[in-house]
């Protein structure tokens, strides 16, 4: 089998008395979409917050594209094509969604210590950034300031942002938080049509996307992976029954 | 162009007629007032570049402008009376002092920077002020060039054949400096630089996690500011014709805050209007009662408390940027 | 350089750090649990000396003195939190930084205006003025000894005040969770002004006790502010044991850098020069001290939360 993109290896960390990742083991393959599910408090933000770089471990290792990257701090990841996204919406609320989506491609396009020419208007910005609106349905809205943008587009803005930074992996966290039916059902859309394109780790509370778009399912509870299977193979599972299913939803 | 830089353009124009109008009404020493004006306004915009969009709280920019006015200050010093500093035997040449004079500030402020940027928020106040005082107390413990006492300059520097020990002639100096560097920092803010600085001040998590490392930006940022608050000090050290650790008191790194705050902070040009607007302030208090101070103190309370977006948002109207 | 100068340089060091702790240990209250940083807090301190100083000059007794300006302050410090520091808790800290700012030049100037433009002299009663022999023939000022053991005696209340009573729990949870506190049913703008007055008797003692030492002037607030914060940001925000320690490493540092450096700058600076740049000599060792700490531990020796 050829190497994962993204491995974990007895990942740790603790808060205070709290093991919020408990020896933690991962493996994604490329062009793999992986759904990280878990109950309420089960770590998987604090899981993505590790593999991102913003937080460090308090043991074990993170291998990406075979390389070693547990010292490497969250822009170098980024640099390196591991982009984030966040459960609670994290954009730039003064901007519009392009200059969002600018600050996004230009963080890629190396340094930035370029002092003269106007950024928004480079070609070479702005093309990529368009693009990265067109591609989560926001062209249209591209010059309506982020405040004023609905819950759902600022969603959807921030998946745009990571897509902007060209990543090979995106870990997306409850990209479907507080969103309205119909507005996830657009996500799942949306979804849907990554996958394959990039490789993705999804943390998600919302069973039924879940359950439509992963190939493999890693069920964390109290910072453990109890299961890693197909969807088929989760749904069977008993210690995920016992653990998950039973207490979540009855 | 804004409508924001049309309002600029024209109240740069006014000030530039300002010389001829105080002639003809027989005021000609506040020339000497607007040359302040324009100072502090460009040591506002420099400390607005950090501040405004940057959003870094230097407590303690006086230091910059203090060492850019005492580097002209003791350049003509051992021109004058002999001896040197660092073997160097010291100059008139406004050319070579001015550009020692920037060079000495953004050297500080790199300094400075790469030790306060490890720090955020309230740590990086306390320790960009407490960085300032150090040279504050630096320059007192300094007898040769006066201490606590200053040093006076022989005569303004000299430019060749620009006599700027001309007020108006200075003037204009100022003018033209702050115009270029309204012109640069409005250049730089729209660049893919200013960008980054302003998503750090934004939303450093989310820049870091887009691949932005932050700690150079703003260290460029600081350095650079500190740089242009030497010029303005270097500047001011001729416009007093006279330097002393008040010009690196922390009562200066605060004026420049409230200057900033009060012309609109993280706008184009709300500085230089803050500027204006803090030190004619200043002089009608004054004119009033020996106790102005009294007065500028509530007024500061209550400009923070109900104009928080300065004079420039009423310019700018409701645009947020 | 005898044992002895430097035991007595120590003494004056611990003496100047029980000080600085007073004043450090209202700041850091305030800027822990609401946040708020509070310039004009030297303003108090300066108020504190003007008034116990002014009170001793009518009276001729500096325990009136000293009785007068701790209400006094307090009562000034409660009117300036109800006034305008209420409506700063919610602002960033520019916006404190700047009002208090305002604050300040107001306080100088208004001083200035009551008391009038000279320095006051703050004489000592009798029984204060003399010295003690600690060890025979090692006499050293009773004044300075009275502070020290003040300073420690209020250092042992607040500490009892915040970890043992009620008070100090309420102080405790209201830093990490005003939602909940407020939640109880505790009214949390009386317990912020209650504390904020705490703080301004802090002030007002360590100014009553720099009076007889230093001068009382106006404007003295702001270089003891200033070291204050560099006390504050070297013992961690909001901690009472960090303003304590730093507090101590401060008074220490700045007073046996002012005693035996010019000494050592003597070596190759005249000795008058070496002299009179040994007070901003120590005033910038402190700066390094901080810069050294703040390297080290970005958040101070002892962070308190968040």
């Amino acid at each position: 089998m050829a190497e994962p993109l993204l491995e974990a290896r007895g990942l740790r960390k603790a808060f205070g008395a709290v093991q919020a990742c408990d020896d933690v083991e991962l493996e994604v393959a490329a062009g793999e979409l992986r759904a990280v599910i878990g109950p309420n408090g089960a770590g998987k933000t604090t899981l993505i917050s590790l593999l991102a770089g913003e937080l460090a471990p308090d043991a074990g290792a993170i291998r990406f594209q075979g390389q070693d990257v547990t010292a490497m701090p969250a822009p170098a990841r980024a640099q390196a094509g591991l982009a984030r996204s966040y459960q609670i919406t994290s954009l730039f609320p003064r901007f519009t969604a392009l200059q969002n989506a600018v600050l996004a491609v230009q963080a890629k396009g190396g340094h930035a210590f370029r002092f003269w020419r106007p950024a928004m208007r480079e070609a070479e910005l702005r093309e990529p950034a368009l693009a990265a609106l067109a591609r989560v349905g926001l062209a249209e809205r591209a010059d309506v300031p982020v405040a004023a943008l609905a819950h759902g587009e600022q969603r959807q803005l921030e998946i745009a942002l990571a897509l902007a930074t060209r990543p090979k992996l995106v870990l997306l966290d409850e990209p479907t938080a507080g969103m309205s039916r119909e507005e996830t059902q657009e996500m799942v859309r949306l979804l849907e049509g990554l996958k394959g394109e990039l490789t993705i780790v999804l943390i998600e509370h919302d069973m039924d996307a879940v359950f439509a778009l992963a190939e493999r399912i890693t069920v964390l509870v109290y910072g453990r992976p109890i299961a890693t299977g197909t969807p088929t193979e989760i749904r069977a599972d008993r210690a995920v029954r016992a653990a998950y299913l039973g207490e979540e939803t009855g | 162009m804004t409508r924001s830089d049309l309002v600029a353009l024209i109240g740069l124009a006014g000030f530039a007629l300002f010389p001829a109008l105080a002639w003809a009404g027989g005021v000609l020493w506040a020339v000497d007032l607007a040359s302040r004006m324009l100072i502090y306004g460009l040591a506002a915009l420099a400390l607005n570049l950090v501040l405004g969009y940057g959003g870094l709280v230097s407590f303690g920019h006086a230091a910059f402008v203090g060492a850019g006015a005492y580097v002209v200050a003791i350049l003509s010093f051992h021109s004058m009376m002999g001896g040197s500093i660092l073997g160097y035997g010291g100059t008139e040449s406004g050319f070579v002092a001015f550009a020692l004079a920037i060079l000495v500030s953004g050297l500080l402020a790199l300094a400075i920077g790469t030790l306060s940027l490890k720090t955020s928020g309230l740590y990086f106040i306390m320790i960009t002020l407490a960085f300032a005082q150090m040279i504050y107390y630096l320059f007192i413990s300094l007898p040769d060039y006066g201490g606590e006492d200053g040093l006076s300059l022989w005569a303004r520097s000299d430019f060749g054949p620009l006599d700027i020990g001309d007020d108006v002639v200075f003037f204009y100096l100022c003018l033209v400096l702050v115009l270029l560097f309204a012109l640069l920092k409005r250049r730089l803010v729209a660049s893919r630089f200013g960008w980054t600085l302003m998503g750090l001040r934004d939303n450093e998590r989310r820049m870091c996690a887009l691949g932005t490392p932050s700690f150079r930006y703003r260290l460029a940022a600081f350095t650079l500011s500190g740089a242009v608050a030497g010029l303005a000090g270097a500047l001011l050290a001729n416009q007093t014709e006279f330097v002393s650790p008040a010009f690196l008191s922390w009562h200066l790194s605060g004026e420049l805050l409230v200057i900033v705050i009060l012309g609109g902070m993280g706008t184009l040009y709300g500085p230089l209007a803050g500027a204006v607007a803090f030190l004619l302030l200043e002089f009608a208090l004054k004119e009033v009662t020996e106790h102005w101070q009294l007065a500028l103190g509530p007024i500061l309370i209550l400009v923070v408390l109900y104009a928080r977006r300065g004079l420039w948002g009423l310019v700018e109207g409701r645009k947020d940027g | 350089m005898s044992l002895l100068l430097v035991l007595e340089q120590l003494l004056n060091g611990l003496q100047f750090g029980v000080m600085l702790f007073l004043i450090a240990a209202g700041l850091t209250l305030v800027l822990g649990i609401m946040n708020l940083v509070n310039l004009a807090h030297g303003s108090l301190y300066m108020v504190g000396a003007f008034v116990c100083a002014w009170v001793s000059l009518q009276t001729g007794s500096f325990l009136l003195g000293l009785l007068a300006a701790l209400p006094a302050t307090a009562l000034v410090g409660i009117a300036v939190e109800l006034l305008v520091l209420r409506r700063l808790y919610a602002r960033d800290h520019l916006d404190q930084v700047l009002a208090t700012f305002g604050l300040i030049l107001f306080f100088n100037e208004g001083v200035k205006i009551v008391f009038g433009a000279r320095p006051l002299r703050l004489d000592l009663p009798e029984w204060l003025s003399g010295s003690v022999e600690l060890l025979p023939g090692v006499p050293y000022p009773a004044f300075r000894l009275a502070i020290i053991a003040v300073g420690l005696l209020v250092g042992l209340f607040l500490f009892w005040l915040v970890a043992r009573t009620r008070l100090g729990m309420l102080i405790r949870a209201g830093a990490s969770n005003r939602e909940m506190v407020q939640a109880l049913g505790v009214d949390i703008a009386q317990l912020y002004t209650l504390v904020f007055g705490l703080g301004a008797v802090l002030a007002a003692l360590g100014g009553v006790m720099a009076g007889p030492i230093y001068a009382v002037e106006v404007g003295m607030g702001e270089p003891m502010l200033i070291m204050v914060f560099v006390v504050i940001v070297i013992g961690g925000i909001g901690s009472i044991r960090g303003a304590f320690v730093g507090a101590l490493l401060v008074g220490m540092t700045f007073m046996l850098c002012r005693a035996f450096l010019p000494g050592l700058f003597g070596l190759f600076l005249d000795p008058a020069g070496a002299a009179a740049v040994g007070g901003a000599l120590a005033s910038m060792a402190i700066y390094i001290l901080m810069a050294a700490v703040l390297i080290a531990r970005p958040r101070g020796l002892f962070p308190a939360h968040g």
